[in-house]
């Protein structure tokens, strides 16, 4: 009875956390339209029960490494939103003061090592962070979220390799959302897929479904678990689907509208808020959580309209340390 | 107390030195442990520190990049070992697009103290996918460091520099030099990165290079002191950031630049030493500028063709010797 309420209260909280997400994407794409953001904002909606459900049995001191659809990853791993929200408008006060934007938000502190505009590069980098782990000896654990488009890529292959030969503490997570850009995987990739792929390597796999938090969540449970005993890496594919398109200004035309209603039938905050539901929380309670994820994002966007514009001498810092004479400043 | 040593075993010795004085640094890359690296640079260290901080790889190049990038990041200093130059181009993008970017498009948060070895240059025989000398490339990309040493004391002291620099190096030692001995102080400290030397001083003409050129344009510096000029010769050591100051001060006394280097004259670093020394010290020329470097093909085979393309000491010297008598002088 206690276990089950105290899992109902944990569930509520990640119910939370999609929240955040799902208004955060919704806002940053309205902020888009409006012209506040600029470049691609690429919407992690209908993804976050994979990022979620994960991050639920991370440590802020383990590492997850992100790609251009990153912004859920980083709240999910604890970053925070105003900031992220300050960084996607360019102004003082974003992760990144305002030299990285939507496709580069990271916050160090809690272990999120960066949205990476390069496919397949973030999960090389984690593998990377997870050799310095073996290296320094230390009990962390370094988690690469990656899409279905980084299974073609060179470099993936190798980072599988890699890890399982150094046998390092690294759970590879592919969030399958079946379309690399505007083209079908499956229409572009050979052999038996993806899990096929990391098995080849000797990485145990499992699949599950990406739009089921607590699925997540309970494949997560058991996969750190393993790497924490020094078991080498896993691979987790969550099968999932974005909502909308690619990026903010894809409409997704290229996909079955009939495709997109069943898989928004599938929407992993109203799947989750109905298991809430089936454990007696009470329906006050799962608004709430809706309505401060709003509220909080709310305050996000207010607060990147008023932020103050980084000052142009910036651009000069944080290049390197070493004679700022030679850098080619007009002068 | 200096010993003499070669180029390769002075980086052995600093790698060594620095191995053991900071937990945090480790190497990795292609056949460190058994082979001892191409050079016997990484000879006995595998057994002294172990397979896991000397670490021997599969050929993944992006991996061995990527692996130094992330492990950088995460509170490491790892000395990645890419052999060749030319294979550096199967690390590029995490080169480029991560190791030179991570430090800045997160504004800081995190810096990556890497080194990335790949030897440079022509070693004989080894043709145009393992001569190349592409330090112009790394140059153009902001946040690399760029430093390519010449002599043994310099291979040992400026690695010293590069594996304590917090910021990612490219380290180009050069292929032909693994085997030239000189005079090494063990206990030297780590060289200031971006410090040019004036190996040779002369009131007549500058000559700038670095890496194997040094030795070439020092012998072209006795050929035409035997004719009665007096070249400078210096030696930018660093070519990220370039000691501009340096070359500015020899300018400025002696009115005339030759660059000298090893790689493709067309878009080469020369182009840039001599550009930046035509703006600022216009009053101070009395020659025009002039660049030396290989014409742009790749590096062949057989002896007579890649001697062709090779800067000797007698191109240098002619040169040198059309600036002080040539047309265009004032």
């Amino acid at each position: 009875m206690t276990s089950s309420s105290n899992q109902a209260a944990r569930v509520l909280g990640m119910l939370r956390t999609m929240h955040t997400i799902r208004a955060f994407e919704e806002a940053a794409a309205q902020a888009w339209r409006d012209g506040h953001v600029r470049g691609s904002v690429h919407q992690y909606v209908g993804q976050e029960a994979i990022a979620v459900g994960i991050s639920a049995n991370l440590r802020p001191t383990d590492y997850v490494s992100s790609n251009h659809r990153g912004h859920g990853h980083a709240i999910a791993k604890g970053a925070d939103p105003v900031a992220m929200m300050k960084e996607l408008f360019g102004r003082t006060g974003g992760t990144c003061g305002g030299k990285g934007g939507s496709m580069h938000v990271a916050d160090f502190s809690v272990g999120m090592l960066g949205a990476n505009g390069v496919v397949a590069d973030g999960a090389t980098i984690a593998v990377g962070a997870g050799h310095a782990i073996k290296v320094m000896g230390e009990d962390r654990v370094a988690v690469p979220y990656f899409g279905d488009g980084a299974i073609n890529r060179g470099p993936l292959m190798e980072a599988f390799n890699w890890a399982k030969v150094y046998r390092l503490p690294v759970l590879f997570v592919c969030e399958n959302n079946a379309y690399a850009a505007t083209t079908r995987t499956a229409d572009v990739t050979a052999g038996e897929g993806f899990i096929a792929r990391a098995k080849s390597f000797g990485i145990e796999g499992e699949a599950v479904d990406g739009n089921d938090v607590l699925a997540v969540d309970a494949a997560a449970e058991h996969l750190i678990a393993r790497l924490r005993r020094g078991n080498g890496p896993a691979y987790l594919h969550a099968t999932t689907y974005r909502h909308h398109g690619h990026y903010a200004h894809d409409k997704g035309a290229y996909r079955d509208p009939a495709e997109v209603a069943r898989w928004r039938e599938s929407d992993p905050i109203a799947r989750c808020a109905a298991w809430l539901v089936s454990q007696g929380v009470g329906q006050s309670d799962i608004d709430a959580a809706e309505s401060e994820a709003q509220a909080l994002i709310a305050r996000a966007v207010s607060e990147s309209n008023a932020a103050p514009w980084p000052a142009v001498a910036t651009i000069y810092a944080e290049v390197q340390d070493l004679d700022m004479e030679v850098v080619g400043a007009p002068r | 107390m200096t010993v003499e040593m070669t180029y390769g075993e002075a980086a052995l010795v600093a790698l060594r030195q620095e191995m053991a004085r900071d937990a945090r640094v480790w190497a990795l890359g292609e056949d460190l442990g058994p082979e001892g690296g191409l050079a016997g640079q990484y000879r006995g260290l595998q057994e002294e520190f172990g397979p896991d901080r000397i670490v021997d790889t599969p050929i993944s190049e992006s991996m061995i990049m990527a692996a130094g990038v992330g492990a950088a990041v995460a509170g490491t200093r790892p000395v990645v070992e890419l052999r060749f130059a030319d294979f550096a181009m199967c690390a590029a993008d995490e080169i480029v697009n991560q190791a030179a970017k991570i430090r800045y498009m997160f504004n800081g948060q995190a810096r990556v103290p890497l080194v990335a070895r790949n030897a440079m240059g022509l070693r004989g025989g080894i043709a145009a996918q393992h001569s190349q000398s592409l330090e112009a490339w790394w140059v153009h990309i902001p946040g690399l460091v760029v430093i390519a040493p010449a002599t043994p004391a310099d291979n040992h002291a400026l690695l010293k520099a590069a594996i304590r620099c917090d910021d990612p190096v490219i380290y180009l030692e050069h292929k032909g030099l693994w085997g030239v001995k000189g005079p090494v102080d063990p206990d030297a400290a780590p060289a200031e990165i971006g410090k040019a030397e004036v190996v040779r001083e002369g009131g007549d003409l500058t000559i700038v290079t670095w890496s194997a050129m040094r030795g070439v344009c020092l012998q072209a510096a006795d050929t035409l002191a035997a004719r009665g000029i007096a070249a400078e010769v210096i030696d930018l050591r660093t070519l990220w950031p370039w000691d501009r100051d340096a070359v500015i001060a020899s300018v400025e006394k002696t009115g005339r630049l030759l660059v000298a280097h090893e790689a493709v004259r067309a878009g080469g670093f020369g182009g840039e030493v001599v550009a930046e020394i035509a703006e600022c010290c216009w009053g101070s020329l009395r020659a025009p500028v002039r660049r030396l470097g290989a014409p742009r093909v790749p590096v062949p085979y057989s002896v007579p063709l890649e001697d062709a393309i090779r800067v000797t000491p007698a191109h240098v010297a002619e040169a040198a010797v059309g600036m002080m008598e040539g047309a265009g002088s004032r």
